[in-house]
């Protein structure tokens, strides 16, 4: 079955003056049209660069350094930047965590938004202005005409976000990725907004990549999810079963991390030490330092994927053994 | 110590530096420069301020590889019989030791009010301003020319050919604080709202104390960077002042007043009277702003991957 | 009448009806407005603080909730005396600490520490961690010996888990967990009695979070410490907290014990506030909508601030503040639905 979008073994490495570092390290997974995808992580996993690669937006010294990325059976990373202009932003939107840096702060939304469209649409100026405020319309933002004339800091912070996803979503973009889009926000401000996206991802079956570093968001959200460490996908599958039943150590710290589900009061199980920078990647398995389970095998050998849950889920532990096919009577 | 030494040597600054020819042939000319200048009465030749050495019957002579020219004078004489290289060499020295001079200056004045003013904020802040506002309205050369007039009225020729060192200093100093002044003032505004600075005045710090020990430190990036370009203005602006004949005397020229003495006879006599001095000051100036920009590129916090 | 409490002695700090009002009207020509064919002067305040009142018990995790613009970050200010307050009393210890100058206050500054949110911002880019470290006690104790501040200095690093040896280093050279660490040395090395923590752990990373906040939690065992803090995420102040106080735009809505307020919130506000948390496996479009959009503190709301969102809002609502009313034991709200019986 052919997908939306198929992340192939994609590395990107940096090139600084001591060397090359590989900040992602071949990951692969693939999205559906209308799947809501989380891809979560601490900083400096590597997620917002992978966000940054599928559409090819990698500055200097970055750079993609194998794997493809094929969209629409188009591989991305081979196009040139004519092509790429054409994807981006038109087929594949991507939305920022700072309204405030995505907007141009001299132009009026409308502009903005018409602008958007005329780049990527042949119609006249009317039509878009009719696209554009039937997009404000579903974003809810009330006064749409009025609203149009407006600049960006005559708007709350969360009007500006969804604004920013009206933009996105100007062109009917097939894939929407977004990078922390409410982390800056308040905190109901943020259900709003992530109702919102998953609403809007639902009625015009855009498919959603959300990258945070919020589980609690992310599980509320998506459908399938996606766990990296050091530029590695360590676990992977449906979003309930990986909250509910992590199977690889940093997921589970990570989970055990999060305030809210002990005794108040009681001390918060931590994970000792700090992810490793991109120019200490230890050997092997990138999280064995930190890790409870860690064995002689995990210093030497890069662990596995490893198949379970009912064939659902994938984990990249030496520690973690497949388990057997179920045995239905 | 050497843990300072240890950190310039693995630093983004030298290795930017090493990267970047232009910086390297800049530095490399401007440390030339400045050795001369200081070891000016070591390698020159001649001494220029004898007027001893002045024999008016050696003036004009072309520079050594023309013929009349003579290998005791290797860039010529000018019109007063001085040797132009010596000259040079000496009105080197005048030009770095006014230009920093009058650098300093303006920098200790601009920094305490750009400090004062940033920090205290209010009615000091616009106070001060407004002063700095009015300081920068008044064209520079029309209160040097005012205030060497009055000077040489009021002490004399001779007293004035003491002094102009000091005074061209001061001029310049006073002309150009503001610049110091705003910068100072702007990056403390963007420190003082630092959670940094509150910490220090939850620790119970008094304000003077955190102004000067705590903020200023973080405003001397940007001082640093415009130093390098008000250098090369004062030396500008002394060379200018003296080709107006309103800098060094006659008796102590600077390569302005060289400048001046042989600009009439550029295109027929002894055009080597200007020209010399002419090139010398181009690329003290071009060096020092080359090495400005380079510096202020590599401390730019944006462009900054270290 | 507001029920502003009277001190007693185990309460630590305690506020009484304060007011902190911000005046952006920027200069005279800034303020100059033309308006119906005169010239008129037209002054902005930001009202961050509107009379707000509660008390601290030594001992305790005092935490202030709410999001951006409800005023918790200048009501700690306010009260650790970066700001003095508009109007109203701020005593600690049943001294009042809002009227003293400078000198006077020194002494209250070695009981009463801070520490910020941004770990990039809050260390001096320009000092080694020694430096930054040992001002504090050397200023507070100026005959100390150096031996014996490079061994406290040595002590509180260990103590916060950042190795000693790296006190020759500046603060670019450690990551974003490190340098809260030292943030947190910092306030510790004089010793204090009180923190005031403004958003600590906001800016981390989740596992770092649950370093620093039992970091925090150790430190108040082990030195009989009082917080004040500030946060906006509600899972870590549940965690956390012994009393939490929910703010809407600068006026205090509810202060309650931890437990009762997480278990029944009363107020409108918190009850919206509490179901907007995304909890691990609760499905989402299970939040309390409110209507409409924060208004900026700059044109307070009549009546009640909140009146424009909540949809229990009546006449009176909109006419007249709510005063802070008792409950029950402990819990305290501002609302008149809750007060009238109607909510």
């Amino acid at each position: 079955m052919s997908h939306l979008l198929e992340v192939i073994d994609l590395e990107v490495k940096f090139g600084l003056r001591f060397g090359d570092l590989t900040a992602i390290n071949g990951i692969r997974f693939t999205l559906d049209r209308g799947e809501r995808m989380g891809l979560v992580g601490e900083s400096g996993a590597g997620k917002s660069v992978t966000g940054f690669a599928i559409i090819n937006l990698i500055s200097k010294p970055g750079f993609i350094s194998g794997g493809q990325v094929i969209f629409n059976g188009q591989d991305l990373t081979r196009l040139g930047a004519e092509q790429m202009r054409d994807i981006r932003g038109n087929h594949i939107s991507m939305i920022f965590q700072d309204p405030m840096m995505t907007l141009n702060p001299v132009l009026t939304i409308g502009t903005q938004m018409i602008e958007t469209l005329l780049a990527h649409r042949q119609i006249n100026r009317r039509d878009a202005k009719k696209i554009a405020l039937e997009k404000l319309r579903k974003v809810q933002i009330p006064s749409p005409e009025k609203r149009l004339g407006q600049y960006p800091h005559e708007f709350s912070g969360g009007m500006r976000q969804r604004i920013v996803i009206a933009i996105a979503l100007i062109t009917d973009p097939e894939i929407i990725i977004a990078d922390e889009p409410t982390t800056a926000l308040d905190v109901t401000i943020q259900a709003e907004i992530m109702d919102l996206l998953q609403q809007l991802c639902e009625s015009e079956r855009t498919g959603l990549i959300l990258i945070t570093h919020d589980l609690g968001v992310v599980s509320q959200v998506t459908e399938k999810m996606a766990v990296m460490y050091a530029g590695k996908i360590v676990e992977s599958g449906p979003t309930d079963r990986v909250v509910g039943n992590p199977r690889h150590p940093y997921t589970q710290g990570l989970i055990k991390a999060i305030p809210g589900n002990l005794q108040p009061g009681a001390r918060l199980s931590q994970i000792p030490g700090m992810m490793p920078t991109l120019t200490d990647i230890p050997p092997g398995c990138a999280f064995n330092p930190r890790c409870p389970l860690s064995d002689a095998i995990c210093r030497k050998q890069e662990p596995p994927f490893v198949v379970v849950d009912h064939q659902t889920r994938e984990v990249a532990c030496h520690m973690v053994n497949p388990e057997p096919s179920e045995k239905t009577p | 110590m050497s843990r300072t030494w240890q950190r310039f040597k693995t630093s983004y600054l030298l290795f930017s530096f090493k990267e970047d020819r232009t910086a390297i042939f800049s530095a490399v000319v401007l440390l030339v420069f400045l050795i001369t200048g200081l070891l000016a009465p070591l390698i020159s030749p001649y001494d220029p301020y004898d007027p001893a050495n002045n024999d008016i019957m050696n003036s004009e002579m072309p520079p050594v590889w023309m013929e009349e020219g003579e290998t005791a004078f290797l860039l010529g004489t000018d019109i007063q019989g001085r040797d132009m290289l010596s000259t040079m060499i000496f009105g080197l020295r005048l030009s770095i030791l006014i230009g920093c001079g009058a650098v300093i200056l303006q920098g200790l004045l601009g920094i305490v009010v750009g400090l004062l003013a940033g920090y205290i904020g209010g009615k000091i802040d616009a106070v001060l301003m407004r002063i700095a506002d009015i300081q920068l309205s008044f064209p520079y050369l029309m209160v040097a020319i005012f205030i060497s007039a009055i000077f040489q009225v009021a002490f004399g020729i001779g007293r004035y050919e003491e002094l102009a060192v000091p005074l061209l200093i001061v001029i310049i100093g006073l002309a150009e604080w503001p610049v110091y002044a705003r910068t100072v003032r702007a990056s403390v505004l963007g420190e003082k709202n630092k959670e940094y600075v509150e910490a220090a005045r939850v620790i119970g710090l008094n304000r003077w104390r955190i102004m000067f020990r705590h903020v200023l430190p973080n405003t001397m990036t940007s001082v640093l960077v415009i130093s390098t370009i008000q250098v090369a203005n004062a030396i500008m602006s002394e060379a200018a002042l003296s080709f107006l004949g309103l800098g060094m005397p006659v008796t102590k020229p600077s390569l302005g007043s060289l400048i001046r003495s042989g600009f009439e006879y550029i295109f027929s006599g002894p055009w080597w009277i200007t020209l010399f001095p002419g090139i010398f000051l181009v690329l003290l100036v071009l060096v020092i702003n080359l090495l400005g920009d380079w510096l202020r590129d590599v401390l730019n916090p944006k462009l900054y991957k270290g | 009448m507001t029920i502003a409490p009277t001190p007693r002695t185990d309460q630590l700090l305690t506020l009484r009806n304060v007011v902190k009002h911000f005046d952006i009207s920027g200069g005279l020509l800034d303020q100059l407005r033309f308006k119906n064919g005169r010239l008129t002067r037209r002054r902005t305040t930001v009202k961050a603080v509107n009379n707000v009142s509660f008390s601290i018990t030594a001992g305790e995790t005092f935490s202030v909730v709410g999001e951006s613009g409800c005023g918790k970050s200048t009501l700690v200010r306010t009260t650790i005396g970066i700001y003095p307050p508009n109007s109203g009393e701020i005593l600690y210890r049943d001294q009042r600490i809002d009227n003293k100058n400078a000198q006077q206050m020194l002494p209250f500054r070695r009981k009463m520490q801070m520490i910020f949110q941004d770990p990039y911002a809050s260390l001096n880019p320009r000092k080694t961690v020694m430096q930054t470290l040992e001002e504090p006690v050397v200023f507070h104790n100026p005959r100390i010996s150096s031996a014996d501040v490079r061994q406290r200095v040595a002590t509180v690093m260990s103590q916060v888990g950042v190795d000693p040896k790296w006190a020759g280093r500046y603060p670019h050279e450690f990551s974003g967990g490190q340098r809260q660490r030292i943030s947190i040395a910092r306030a510790l090395m004089v010793d204090p009695e009180f923190i005031v923590a403004d958003e600590p752990v906001s800016a981390l990373d989740v596992s770092i979070q649950a370093q620093i906040l039992n970091l925090l939690m150790d430190a108040q065992q082990q030195r009989g410490l009082t917080y004040l803090f500030i946060t906006h995420d509600l899972s870590v102040v549940e965690h956390i907290s012994t009393r939490v106080a929910v703010m809407y735009l600068g006026t205090l809505c509810e202060l309650s014990p931890a437990k009762p307020l997480f278990e029944t919130p009363r107020h409108p506000y918190t009850q919206a506030l509490l179901s907007a948390i995304p909890k691990l496996g609760r499905p989402a479009s299970q939040h309390i909508r409110l209507r409409g959009e924060v208004p900026t503190p700059i044109h307070l709301p009549s009546g009640c601030v909140f009146h424009g969102r909540c949809i229990h809002a009546n006449q009176r609502c909109r006419g007249e503040i709510p005063m802070p009313k008792q409950v029950e034991t402990g819990v305290i709200v501002a609302c008149h639905g809750i007060e009238e019986g109607r909510i």
